[in-house]
């Protein structure tokens, strides 16, 4: 609940509501995103992002919260996921997608628990 | 100058190398200013020591590692496996500058007859092999003993790589091992500028990143993780597997010309090795 407060509070600050959007995820959908994003042999997440509910997270890239708001459009997301070279060619981050680390499935469902955050 | 001018300068650099105004030694001086710009209160000879130049917990650690240095048996061993004699009676110490004794400085250099960059490790199996001795293993054991052994006598040498501007073939070299730094591979698409230039001092997990400058000085390493004493080319290996890319083949010209540019990003630092990792 205070997390929610907390993102509701920045959120209204930068001038966006995050309601709850159309699109809302399955809490089957999230779960399953949230176990293949943590697992170290598939999303692997962590070694880079801090992420709530998540441990002995990296700091290579930024803390992924306040997903809704950083990321109103769901595709924008799964874009940054999926190659995430379109938007910075000299990104760090590997491209989930392009080289076929996750499958478009995973990737939909890492989607899903991510935009959770 | 800004440092993410600076930073775009040092990633871009490396794909503008090969026109006429970069050079090496411009190189060395942009990786240098890149990394005293973001690491301002390391003193530039702690470089030499990897991530303990900046991560005071693991720093601790690795103090109290070198209380009883794990790789003090290797400079033993390696010294009994130098004074050796070979077969025909010669040794190492013939075929190097002053006996092999406090030379590792000069590694790797551009053999300019041979037309490639020779490394310490390649030369030590030269020298079996001119004295009709079989090559040894370059990861590990007995060779990396040896080269711990030359690294001890070689401590508090300044590096001082040279890249002879009067051969082409030497620049060429170089710019190969540069470009090896700065292209992407693997399945999860990095270049080792990805993790050491672009993300130094972050955490990859519980790893903290270590710079490029300083990534020369101290080899071969003592770690933790392999419980015996390794190679350069042992870590670039991981390195590459790290990242789903295959590793080359240890001491290959490739990963010769890599340790060209690496060593020449080190020159002016001083020698530590062999150092302890974990
Ligand atoms: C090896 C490092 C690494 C891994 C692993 C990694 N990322 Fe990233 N990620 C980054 C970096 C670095 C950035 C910062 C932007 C950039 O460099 O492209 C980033 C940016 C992002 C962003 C954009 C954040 C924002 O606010 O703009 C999202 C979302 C994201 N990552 C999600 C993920 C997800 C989901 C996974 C796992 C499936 C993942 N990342 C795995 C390094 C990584
Ligand atoms: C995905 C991240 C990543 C990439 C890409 C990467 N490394 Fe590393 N490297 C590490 C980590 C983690 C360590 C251990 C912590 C440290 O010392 O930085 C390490 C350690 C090293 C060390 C030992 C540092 C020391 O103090 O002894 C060297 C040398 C090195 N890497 C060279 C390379 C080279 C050369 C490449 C490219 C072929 C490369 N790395 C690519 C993550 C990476």
């Amino acid at each position: 609940m205070r997390r929610i407060l907390i993102i509701s509070l920045l959120a209204s600050l930068i001038g966006v509501q995050p309601g709850l959007a159309d699109d809302d995820p399955s809490p089957d959908a999230t779960t399953r995103g949230k176990a293949i994003a943590f697992d170290r042999n598939k999303g692997n997440c962590l070694a880079c992002h801090a992420i709530e509910g998540g441990e002995l997270a990296g700091n290579y890239g930024p803390p992924l919260l306040l997903m809704k708001v950083r990321f109103p459009e769901r595709a924008d997301l799964r874009a940054q996921i999926w190659d995430a070279a379109v938007n910075d060619p000299n990104t760090r981050m590997p491209p989930y997608g392009r080289h076929r680390i996750l499958t478009e499935e995973e990737i939909d469902l890492v989607v899903d628990f991510i935009h959770t955050l | 100058m800004n440092n993410k001018i600076l930073l775009l300068s040092v990633i871009i650099g490396l794909f503008t190398g090969t026109g006429a105004t970069a050079g090496p030694e411009e190189d060395r001086t942009a990786m240098l200013e890149y990394y005293t710009g973001r690491f301002p209160d390391v003193p530039l000879q702690e470089f030499a020591n990897g991530l303990y130049a900046f991560d005071e917990i693991a720093r601790e650690q690795w103090i109290e590692m070198e209380d009883f240095p794990p790789y003090e048996i290797a400079i033993e061993d390696g010294q009994a496996l130098f004074e050796a004699p070979f077969a025909n009676g010669k040794s190492y110490a013939d075929c190097f500058d002053n006996g092999g004794i406090g030379i590792r400085q000069q590694y790797p250099y551009f053999d300019a007859d041979l037309g490639e960059v020779v490394t310490l490790e390649l030369a030590i199996n030269q020298c079996r092999a001119a004295n009709d001795e079989e090559p040894l293993p370059y990861l590990t054991g007995d060779l990396a003993a040896i080269s711990a052994y030359m690294s001890y006598t070689s401590r508090g040498n300044t590096i001082n790589v040279k890249v002879p501007q009067d051969n082409p073939s030497a620049l060429a070299a170089y710019e190969s091992g540069k470009q090896y730094y700065y292209t992407r591979r693997g399945q999860l698409n990095f270049a080792c500028m990805s993790c050491h230039v672009q993300s130094a001092g972050l955490m990859l997990r519980a790893d903290r990143l270590s710079t490029t400058l300083g990534h020369a000085t101290h080899w071969p390493v003592y770690r933790a993780k392999w419980g015996e004493i390794g190679t350069l080319h042992k870590r670039i290996s991981e390195c590459n597997s790290q990242v789903f890319a295959k590793p080359l083949e240890p001491q290959s010209i490739e990963y010769r010309n890599l340790e060209y540019f690496l060593t020449y990003m080190s020159n002016g630092l001083e020698l530590n090795g062999p150092a302890s990792r974990r």
